[in-house]
């Protein structure tokens, strides 16, 4: 699915899956690097102005765990969300196993990298157990859990634990 | 505990039983009979969801009608959807980095061609 630059499209093909589609002007080979290589990833993967992200592990291949921990100093709030490679085919495809904890439903997410013309169209498929896992997701903002720039998040997170 | 009203969506919302009965009831209006079918689950059992979903504003319960049936209030979840913004503010911030960081990886690369 081509996309203008700077847009990102979100679609729900089916009933258990989200897509999100972005194109970036970058060939395949380096968007690859900077979405598996722990040292490129903390430098963009941090979502709104405030948060940090101070681990970020990466164990790259088939079995391998991978682990992100999100900071905002301000607040003092924190994420934390990890997962199992399941594939690994640089510089084309990539599925992760993603847990936000055992209150969320794990989703398996397979992240596509199509160049052309020295861009690169990336395409995030997230795949929930059900269409009611899925709702209740997009409905409190844990399609990636990544509803991150409101402390209550962090905060509720907490209460749950 | 929750005390304040998002807080209290979001603990009713936290149980896949009541998500289950606020996807039912999307559909339109159901008695407690008809909530509980696809449950293994007793009356009482599903009443006592029923209540924490009514205190968090979630569904009204018809007050005459003497099988009380429920409706879905789109009111607070329409708030948790509000809420849920900030799950695309994540990614466009982060794309947004993304392009900025790829533009200085790839213009260091051509300075050091040359």
């Amino acid at each position: 699915m081509a996309n203008d630059l700077g847009t990102t499209t979100y679609t729900t093909p089916s009933d258990t899956e989200v897509v999100m589609a972005r194109t970036v002007a970058a060939p395949r080979t380096l968007v690859w690097d900077v979405w598996t290589n722990p040292q490129h990833v903390p430098h963009w993967l941090t979502g709104p102005d405030g948060w940090i992200m101070p681990v970020c592990e990466i164990d790259l291949h088939p079995g391998g765990l991978w682990r992100y921990v999100w900071r905002n100093p301000e607040t003092g709030g924190e994420l934390e969300v990890h997962g199992t490679y399941r594939e690994v085919t640089p510089p084309h495809r990539l599925v992760t196993t993603e847990s936000w904890g055992p209150e969320w439903p794990e989703t398996v997410n397979v992240y596509e990298f199509a160049e052309d013309n020295g861009k690169t169209a990336i395409t995030i498929t997230a795949h929930y157990p059900t269409k009611t896992a899925r709702d209740a997701a997009i409905a409190t903002g844990m399609a990636d859990g990544m509803a991150m720039s409101y402390n209550r998040l962090a905060d509720y997170l907490k209460e749950l634990r | 505990m929750a005390t304040d009203p998002l807080s209290t969506t979001f603990a009713a919302l936290a149980d896949p039983t009541r998500r289950a009965i606020l996807a039912r009831l999307m559909e339109g209006p159901a008695t407690v009979k008809e909530l509980s079918e696809p449950f293994e689950m007793s009356g009482p059992a599903i009443s006592k969801h029923l209540r924490v979903l009514e205190r968090a504003g979630l569904i009204t319960r018809g007050r005459e009608a003497q099988w009380r049936p429920c409706l879905l209030d789109a009111g607070p979840l329409r708030e948790v959807t509000e809420w849920a913004e900030p799950y695309r503010r994540f990614w466009d911030a982060s794309y947004a980095r993304l392009d900025n960081y790829l533009r200085e990886l790839q213009a260091k690369d051509e300075n050091h061609g040359e």
